[in-house]
C-alpha cells in the first residue's frame, strides 16, 4: 500500500523542516519527502493542502482499563479514541485488574494493541507489585517484554525508601520512572483543591503541598539513584518550579501536563458540582494554570498528556464526593492545544510537535519518528481550521466523561498513518481487524 | 416571592429574600401560639423528607412545619432507604418524582446532593444540610433568633466558634450574616479553621478570649465528633479549656450579648452545662424558630399566597 500526501505543511523540528512538501509512504516507511513528487502506480493520493503533517502524536499517559474494567474502555475502543484524536502511540498505565506488574500482562496489551492495529500500544509496567508500594514488581521481566516505562500511577509511592529502591532498580534498564506525586497523609480525603474551592463547595481539600513535597522528594532521589524521573500530570506553579530547578542542575528530570490543568481551573467548578471536573490531582488555581501554560511555552514542560481516564455513567452521574476521579481526553487534547495556544500565536507548530510527539517518544525510549526518507511512517495530518462539536456520539471512547461535552473545538486530526497504514481517514476511524 | 426556585444555599439569597422569610416566619409565630396550630396554606401539596443521613431535630422540625401548613408529607431515609441498599441518587429521585410530589426536603452527607436532586425532578428542593457545604434553613432560624432579641441584624458582631472546617452551619450562616450587614469573626483551633477565610471576607483567629468582649452574639458550633478524621485536637479537656464557653468567658461578654448553638450540644466540651441553661442562652429559642422559619420557607417556595396565614 502506498500513499502520496500532496502539499502538506510539514513541521518536524528534528530535521529542521517547516515548509510545504509532498510525502510518499510505501509499506511501513516513508519513501520520499520532496517539494514535488509524482504518485507511483497504485498509490492513493491524499490532498493535504492547508493541513499540517507532523510525526505521529504520542500520549504517554492513558488508562485503557483492559484487562479488568472493560465496561469503561478496552484496548480496542481506547485505540479508536486515540487515532480519532490524532495519536499514533499511547502509553497505557498499569492500574488494570490484575495490575500490570509482570511480563505476561505487558505482552497481553502489546498483542491486543497489535491485533486491533489502530495505533501502537506501549504498556507501562507497575513499579511495585500490585501498585501497593510495598515490594518491587518484576521490572526486568516487564522491560524484556516491552514495557515502555514504569509507574505506580494512581498512587504516589508513599515510602521514600521504597521509591529509592524502585528508582535504583529501574535505572539499569534505560527506562524512565513516571511518578504520580501525592503524599496521602496530606491529600487525605481530599476531592477538590484545598483553598477557595474546598471552602466554597464544602468538601475536603487536596492541598498543592501533597503533590509538591513528593516532587521534591523524588527529585532528590534522582541525585542519589541517577534514575531518570518524569513527573506525571504536574498541576501547580511551585511543582513546576521544582522541575525547572532540577533541570537547571542538570538532573534527568522531566514533566508532563494535561490539557485540563492548562485550560481549566478550580473556578470552573460551580455549585452544579459537575463531576467531569473532578480529577486527580484536582484542578488548581487560575494562577497555577497560567504558570503551566507558561511552562509549556518556555520549555519547562516536556510533554502534553491526557491522563485519559474513562469512567462509566454510573461512576460519574452521582454526588461529587463519591464520583470517580478523571476524564477522557484523547479526542480533545490536540484541538485544545491548537485552538488555545497555536492558533492564538503563543506557540509554534514546532513546539507543539516537540511536546506532543518528539519528547514523549524519547521518554518512552521508542524509535524516533521523523518526516524523512526511511523513517517509520507514523504520521498525523491536522486540519487547523476544522471544527468539531464534542458530543457523546463524536467520542469513540467507550466512556463519555469529557469536561468539554457540548463545546466546539477547532484544529483536529483528519488522517493518521500507523506503520504506513491509514487508520484514520478524513476523520473516520478505519478498523483494521 | 423569593428570587430563587429552590433553597440550596444562602449564597444565592438576596437581602430581600432573607427578610421575606423572616417576616413570614413572624406571621407564623402567631399561628404557633394558638391552641390550634394549623393553617390550610399547603393543603393538598406533597412534600417528601429525604433524610439520607441521621437527623432528629431538623427532621422533626420540618415534619411539624409541614403538618402545621396542612401539607401531606412522607419521611424516608435512614437504614431503610434504598440509597443504603445501593440505589443511585438519580434512581431514588426519579422514582419518587414519578409519584408526583411538589417538594423534596433533603439531608445528605455528601456536598451538592440537593443541587443534584434538582437535575432529576421539577419539584422544589430544600437543602436540610449537605455534607460540609451548607445548611440554609439553620441559618434562617439563627437570623430569626438573633433579630428577635436585638430587633435588627445589621451592624451586629457575631463570633462563630469551634469546628469551622467541618461545619455546614458555618458555611450557610456566614454568607447570610454578611448579606444582612452583620460583622462575622471566625474562631477556632488552627486545625479546625476554614481553608480560605478570604472567600467569606471575614477574619479568622484561634484566640477566643480576645474576641469575646466585642461580640453581640457568640455562636458555638457543635464539635462534630463523628466527623473528626485523625487527631485534630488533643482532648475534650483541652478543647474545653481553650475554646469552650464557660461562665468565666460568659462573664466577659457584653451586657446584652446572647449565646447560640445549633445543637445537639456536647455539654462540657464546646459549651458548659450552666452556660447552656443561662439567661443569655437562646438555644431553645432557636429550636422554636426552626419550625417558624421552615414553615415560611416552604410556604414561600410553594407559592402560597396569603391564604391561611390570616385564617
Amino acid at each position: 500500500m502506498a500513499f502520496l500526501l500532496k502539499g502538506a505543511h510539514v513541521v518536524d523540528p528534528q530535521v529542521g523542516l517547516d515548509g510545504f512538501r509532498d510525502v510518499l509512504i510505501e509499506g511501513d516507511r516513508i519513501a520520499a519527502v520532496s517539494e514535488a513528487l509524482e504518485a507511483p502506480e497504485g498509490a492513493t493520493v491524499v490532498d493535504a493542502h492547508d493541513k499540517y503533517l507532523v510525526p505521529g502524536l504520542v500520549d504517554m499517559h492513558v488508562h485503557f482499563r483492559d484487562p479488568g474494567f472493560e465496561y469503561k474502555e478496552t484496548i480496542e475502543t481506547g485505540s479508536a479514541a486515540a487515532v480519532h484524536g490524532g495519536f499514533t502511540d499511547v502509553a497505557t498505565m498499569p492500574n488494570t485488574d490484575p495490575v500490570t506488574d509482570t511480563g505476561a500482562e505487558i505482552r497481553y496489551q502489546i498483542e491486543r494493541g497489535n491485533a486491533c492495529g489502530l495505533c501502537h500500544v506501549r504498556p507501562i509496567g507497575a513499579m511495585t507489585r500490585g501498585e501497593k508500594g510495598e515490594s518491587l514488581a518484576e521490572i526486568g521481566d516487564m522491560a524484556y517484554a516491552g514495557a515502555a516505562a514504569f509507574s505506580d500511577d494512581g498512587h504516589g509511592v508513599q515510602s521514600a525508601g521504597m521509591m529509592r529502591t524502585c528508582m535504583e532498580y529501574i535505572a539499569q534498564f534505560d527506562r524512565v520512572a513516571l511518578a504520580h506525586c501525592e503524599i496521602e497523609s496530606l491529600s487525605g480525603h481530599g476531592v477538590i483543591n484545598e483553598g477557595r474551592a474546598s471552602t466554597r463547595l464544602g468538601m475536603f481539600g487536596w492541598p498543592a503541598l501533597a503533590e509538591e513535597l513528593e516532587i521534591y522528594r523524588d527529585i532528590e532521589l534522582v541525585r542519589l539513584t541517577k534514575c531518570p524521573l518524569h513527573i506525571c500530570h504536574i498541576s501547580t506553579r511551585k511543582g513546576l518550579d521544582l522541575v525547572r530547578a532540577a533541570k537547571a542542575d542538570g538532573l534527568p528530570v522531566t514533566c508532563e501536563v494535561t490539557p485540563h490543568h492548562l485550560f481549566l481551573c478550580e473556578d470552573d467548578i460551580t455549585d452544579t458540582y459537575d463531576t467531569n471536573l473532578k480529577m486527580n490531582p484536582p484542578l488548581r488555581t487560575a494562577d497555577d494554570a497560567a504558570a503551566l501554560r507558561e511552562g509549556v511555552l518556555d520549555g519547562s514542560v516536556d510533554c502534553i498528556v491526557t491522563d485519559h481516564a474513562p469512567h462509566a455513567p454510573h461512576e460519574k452521574d452521582c454526588e461529587w464526593e463519591i464520583s470517580f476521579f478523571g476524564i477522557v481526553g484523547l479526542e480533545t487534547s490536540l484541538p485544545l492545544m491548537v485552538q488555545n495556544l497555536v492558533a492564538t500565536g503563543k506557540m509554534s507548530w514546532a513546539r507543539l510537535v516537540e511536546v506532543m510527539a518528539v519528547n514523549p517518544r524519547r521518554l518512552l525510549r521508542l524509535e524516533p519518528v521523523t518526516v524523512a526518507e526511511g523513517s517509520v511512517a507514523d504520521l498525523t495530518l491536522i486540519d487547523p481550521a476544522k471544527s468539531v462539536e464534542i458530543t457523546p456520539d463524536y467520542l469513540q471512547s467507550r466512556s463519555k466523561n469529557s469536561a468539554w461535552l457540548g463545546k466546539t473545538l477547532t484544529g483536529v486530526a483528519t488522517d493518521v498513518f500507523v506503520g504506513g497504514k491509514r487508520t484514520l481517514a478524513d476523520g473516520v476511524v478505519c478498523p483494521q481487524s | 416571592m423569593l428570587s430563587v426556585k429552590h433553597l440550596i444555599d444562602t449564597t444565592s439569597l438576596t437581602e430581600d429574600d432573607i427578610y421575606q422569610i423572616l417576616d413570614t416566619a413572624r406571621a407564623f409565630e402567631d399561628v404557633n401560639n394558638r391552641a390550634i396550630k394549623k393553617v390550610p396554606a399547603l393543603r393538598g401539596r406533597t412534600i417528601v423528607n429525604l433524610f439520607l443521613e441521621p437527623s432528629t431535630r431538623t427532621k422533626s422540625s420540618f415534619e411539624l412545619a409541614e403538618k402545621r401548613l396542612s401539607a401531606d408529607s412522607l419521611s424516608m431515609g435512614g437504614a431503610t432507604s434504598s440509597v443504603v441498599k445501593g440505589e443511585s441518587l438519580a434512581d431514588t429521585i426519579q422514582t419518587i418524582d414519578a409519584m408526583n410530589v411538589d417538594m423534596f426536603v433533603c439531608r445528605a452527607k455528601l456536598a451538592g446532593t440537593p443541587q443534584k436532586i434538582t437535575e432529576h425532578t421539577d419539584a422544589i428542593v430544600i437543602n436540610a444540610g449537605d455534607g460540609k457545604h451548607q445548611h440554609p434553613t439553620q441559618a434562617m432560624l439563627d437570623l430569626y433568633t438573633i433579630r428577635k432579641h436585638f430587633g435588627h441584624l445589621d451592624g451586629l458582631k457575631v463570633a462563630i466558634v469551634g469546628d469551622l472546617s467541618h461545619s455546614r452551619v458555618c458555611g450557610s450562616l456566614v454568607p447570610a450574616l454578611k448579606t444582612v450587614g452583620a460583622e462575622v469573626t471566625l474562631v477556632g483551633p488552627p486545625t479546625f479553621q476554614v481553608d480560605d477565610p478570604d472567600y467569606y471576607g471575614v477574619p479568622q483567629t484561634a484566640d477566643f478570649d480576645s474576641v469575646i468582649p466585642e461580640m453581640d452574639v457568640v455562636y458555638m458550633l457543635r464539635v462534630q465528633l463523628e466527623r473528626m478524621e485523625g487527631a485534630s485536637i488533643p482532648s475534650r479537656r483541652e478543647y474545653n479549656r481553650l475554646w469552650g464557653l464557660d461562665m468565666s468567658r460568659v462573664d466577659r461578654m457584653k451586657p446584652n450579648a446572647i449565646i447560640c448553638h445549633p445543637g445537639p450540644m456536647n455539654r462540657g466540651m464546646e459549651i458548659n452545662a450552666d452556660v447552656a441553661d443561662c439567661a443569655r442562652s437562646r438555644i431553645l429559642t432557636q429550636v422554636n424558630a426552626g419550625v417558624l422559619t421552615r414553615m415560611a420557607e416552604m410556604y414561600l417556595l410553594l407559592g402560597g399566597e396569603n391564604n391561611g396565614i390570616s385564617a
